[in-house]
């Protein structure tokens, strides 16, 4: 007997199976074909539906039938072309005649891997419940014993350090006539050191944002050094940057990123030369928290011209950096050659430091690190940050959370005495329900001298759609619907750069009294308050055991 | 906020001048504690100056096992000192208030300085630590020259208590603290002034950057930097640390516990030197609101305030005494004889010190170098 399947269509998907469900209204939509015209994943189509209408008009029942085509906008079956949530048809509809509906009980990974592809998507981890940054709070406040500061008339340094610090004792220093001067005759090195200010922005690269997105990231980072003299620094992320930020002044406000696939290293080597100042620092890339253990990828088709030049690769060939540098294979070797290295190309005057996936081995890398004069500094990044691309799996089960990953950093380097030697800079989900200042004050009391934001900055300054309910999260098929994470020029000139630019001054402005407001109560204001471990609480005990800090209710 | 009176002198004064400077100023304290350190001093202990001092409160049994403990370790009493105590109500009278004085061991006689502190400061620890628990050995100060006295109490009452104005007790430096508990459980470890290896200080106000503080300095490796009963016993130790073990000259603890912005150590003819300090002690900011008064071993007396000045203090006197006070009429009561018009009162920039024998007072401001002078 012939199977049935094909009468009943028992092989296709119902939307029911979809992570989200287009409702489209027929009798507000003027078929203008905005909405199907701006799905990124094509998953609304124009489509004509038979419509059978039964009358009866007159004094009399008189039924007749009436047939008639009807235009709809249709929601395809087809995995491929599932709705991501973004919205954007909705952004385009001139009736809110649509917009797309979470459905809470779909079926999509168990779906998603059609040929034998697994799910691969931007993004980050997927889980919308409360982080456990989010469930402290800040207990220690200025009452009567000593004065809460005013947020608004105290004058507050909120700066950081990046870059190795000698201890006090290793310090070559002379002493006469009642003053200390350094020794200008010893032999010791002393690390380069900058002042900068404590949330920076995170590696993203050239590639993996637009060239508008980058632009205006850059744009509004140099504004704040200059005109609002805050002194943020923005990781480049793999892949170099344009030559001529790179021979710009502007470059000291700027980290380039090398990792294991060496990308866009040429043009920067070949631009020493010829650079007017020296970089804030150099971040070597081990790892990402996003994927942890993976490597970066950037797809051939966001591989463009521009992206070409900058990396110095063929235009279209999919550029994947390798889960380890390859010339590495043991983390003296790594921080040996590579950090020394780095220091070599800039005459030993700008920091170097490692970035490495948040990870129960981050206390080994990190007591490796104390024991090499030159590593300026290591940068955790925790399991919620962002990527442009990688498997779903990596992003939602791999990776260690980082409020518990610094603490015990911390605590490491405090039972060793090198709590002020090597910077800690944490990273990995700040803001993610939008409490960035709190998120950053939290990650430093627990120990982190800086802390690094990516995903904030893109849904902040650009609008990135994304969420941990998998909205939109197509960063890496080039079809960024708000033109963040993609090179095609049709995407990408909707974003203005000079908004993302006033978008991203506005954050650090807002960031920087929300700071005040946190440190004020606290009675903080001449230095940061790194590790200040008693002014936080957590609201679950388990939390506050495993952070060593109070647990309050 | 507790209130604090320190008095350097070049001939030896009572610790009821410091007392009566406390009273004056009686709304700032509630009678939780006193705490006096003399150094340099007079009267029975004149004659015993290169000689370490004990000073504490045992129980009995307590006072055996010292004993018990100071001659194992070959220390040799020399000469005992008990204040004449007057039950005074409501103060609980403990076993045995002292202050013994000592001979070092006799393979420690021909040791350096260096080598005879360390053995004074173990001592000292091991003998807190046998006591900690049952508070059977309190001691406050193992070092020649000083002694410390502290109990639980209104200043004028424990000053009959401990019969000081009755008492031949002098000394040329006297640190007094009369105390307002911000802590549930009184601690006589946590009273003020507090003490190590020389180095004396007292605070008012609260430390809220103690944590990373204690954090830092119990992470050095250097005994001594433990107890922490109070947030202002780093102060202390901050003195010592840098003064003592990193050899800076006094003014700059100034810019260790307060440091400057970095546009404002541009100025500065020792900018290199500063801002890096600034860097590599950044744990050892205090942020206020405080106001510290301490001694060096060598006898200079010093002022300072947090960066934020939110801490009354006032420093005047005459040549050859000057007091360090909360405020201005304790001043009047320890030195009534001073032109008030030529008191200092710190600012958040400003170090008052005040050289031994208290021949000459001198001010240190971080952006523009020794401005003041008092002699």
């Amino acid at each position: 007997m012939e199977p049935a399947a094909r009468l009943d269509q028992n092989h296709e998907l119902t939307l029911k199976d979809f992570p989200y469900i287009i409702r489209w209204r027929s009798d507000r939509c003027k078929r203008c074909g905005r909405c199907t015209a701006v799905c990124p994943m094509l998953a609304i189509t124009p489509s004509v539906t038979a419509k059978r209408t039964v009358g009866s008009f007159g004094p009399v029942p008189n039924p007749k039938v009436e047939r008639s085509v009807e235009t709809v906008v249709k929601q395809s079956s087809n995995i491929a072309n599932y709705c991501t949530g973004c919205a954007t048809c909705s952004l385009v509809c001139p009736n809110e005649a649509i917009e797309p509906e979470l459905n809470p009980t779909h079926k999509f990974l168990t779906l998603k891997n059609t040929g034998g592809h697994p799910y691969t998507r931007g993004g980050r981890r997927n889980d919308p419940l409360v982080s456990t940054l989010d469930r402290l709070k800040f207990t220690r406040i200025s009452m009567l014993t000593d004065p809460a500061l005013d947020a608004g008339r105290h004058e507050f340094r909120i700066r950081t350090y990046l870059g190795r610090i000698l201890p006090p004792d290793e310090l070559p220093v002379t002493v006469s006539d009642g003053n200390v001067a350094m020794d200008k005759n010893s032999k010791i090195f002393i690390p380069p050191v900058r002042e900068i200010y404590p949330v920076m922005i995170g590696s993203m690269s050239v590639g993996a944002l637009s060239p508008t997105m980058w632009e205006g990231l850059a744009m509004g980072i140099t504004y704040l050094n200059e005109v609002e003299h805050m002194p943020v620094v923005m990781c480049s992320g793999e892949g170099g940057m344009p030559l001529r930020l790179l021979k710009s002044r502007f470059i000291k406000y700027f980290i380039p990123q090398i990792a294991s696939g060496y990308f866009g290293w040429d043009e920067i080597i070949r631009a020493i030369p010829h650079m007017v100042e020296d970089p804030c620092a150099i971040e070597i890339k081990y790892g990402q928290g996003a994927k942890p253990g993976d490597g970066g990828l950037l797809m051939g088709h966001k591989v463009l011209k521009l992206i070409s030049e900058i990396r110095g690769v063929p235009i279209g060939v999919d550029l994947p950096s390798p889960p380890t540098h390859q010339t590495k294979y043991s983390i003296e070797e790594a921080v040996a050659k590579m950090i020394q290295s780095m220091y070599m190309a800039w005459g030993f005057r700008v920091p170097v430091y490692p970035k490495i996936s948040g990870s129960k081995t981050a206390k080994s890398v990190l007591n490796n690190l104390v024991r090499n004069p030159y590593a300026a500094a290591l940068s955790i990044d925790g399991e919620d940050g962002g990527t442009g691309a990688a498997y779903n799996v990596s992003m939602d089960k791999m990776g260690h959370p980082i409020a518990s990953n610094i603490r015990d950093c911390y605590l490491d380097l405090v039972k060793a005495g090198k709590q002020n030697e090597i910077p800690l800079i944490a990273a990995g989900g700040v803001g993610k329900k939008g409490n960035l200042a709190a998120n950053a004050a939290s990650l430093i009391m627990l120990g982190a001298s800086a802390v690094s934001i990516g995903k904030y900055m893109m849904q902040g300054a650009a609008g990135c759609l994304g969420d941990e309910n998998n909205r939109c999260n197509v960063c890496n098929i080039g079809r960024c619907p708000r033109g963040i994470t993609t090179q095609d020029p049709k995407l990408y000139r909707r974003l203005d750069s000079e908004k993302v630019a006033e978008r991203v001054v506005e954050i650090y402005k807002s960031l920087d009294v929300e700071l005040k407001k946190i440190f004020a109560p606290l009675g903080r204001s001449t230095e940061l308050p790194i590790g200040m471990s008693d002014a936080i609480s957590a609201d679950d005990p388990a939390i506050a055991e495993r952070l060593g800090i109070s647990y309050v209710c | 906020m507790c209130r604090l009176s320190a008095i350097t002198s070049g001939e030896y004064i009572s610790p009821m001048e410091n007392v009566l400077s406390l009273e004056t100023m009686k709304e700032g304290h509630d009678g939780s504690g006193m705490g006096l350190i003399l150094k340099d001093l007079g009267g029975e202990f004149e004659s015993f100056k290169k000689y370490p001092i004990l000073s504490g409160i045992c129980s009995k049994s307590g006072m055996k096992e010292l004993d018990n403990f100071m001659s194992a370790s070959g220390f040799k009493s020399v000469h005992s000192w008990h204040p004449k105590i007057k039950p005074v109500t409501g103060v609980k009278v403990r076993d045995c208030y002292f202050a013994n004085v000592y001979d070092y061991p006799d393979e420690f006689q021909d040791k350096s300085t260096t080598e005879k502190e360390a053995l004074l400061l173990d001592i000292r620890l091991k003998l807190r630590a046998m006591g900690q628990e049952d508070e059977s050995i309190i001691v406050f100060s193992f070092y020649p020259d000083i002694l410390t006295l502290k109990e639980v109490g209104d200043p004028i009452q424990l000053s009959e208590f401990f019969g000081l104005d009755q008492s031949s007790l002098k000394a040329k430096i006297i640190l007094a603290q009369g105390r307002q508990n911000t802590n549930y459980a009184i601690n006589l470890y946590a009273c003020h002034p507090f003490f190590i290896q020389g180095y004396g200080s007292m605070t008012n106000g609260e430390n809220t950057a103690f944590v990373p503080i204690r954090e830092y300095l119990t992470s050095r490796g250097l005994p001594g930097y433990i107890g922490y009963n109070s947030d202002s016993e780093v102060f202390t130790h901050i003195l010592h640390y840098t003064n003592k073990v990193l050899g800076y000259p006094l003014k700059y603890y100034k810019d260790v516990i307060t440091p400057l912005k970095k546009e404002e150590i541009e100025d500065r003819p020792d900018k290199d030197f500063a801002m890096y300090m600034k860097m590599c002690l950044r744990f050892l900011c205090i942020d206020g609101p405080n106001c510290v008064i301490g001694f060096t071993p060598d006898g200079h007396c010093f002022m300072v305030q947090d960066a934020k000045k939110l801490r009354p203090g006032v420093v005047g006197g005459v040549p050859g005494k000057y007091a360090l006070v909360s405020e201005q009429c304790g001043l009047n009561s320890a030195i009534s004889e001073r032109d008030p018009s030529t008191d200092i009162y710190p600012m958040r920039y400003d170090m008052v010190i005040v050289s031994p024998q208290a021949k000459e007072v001198r001010v240190w401001n971080q952006l523009q170098g020794w401005t003041k002078t008092m002699n």
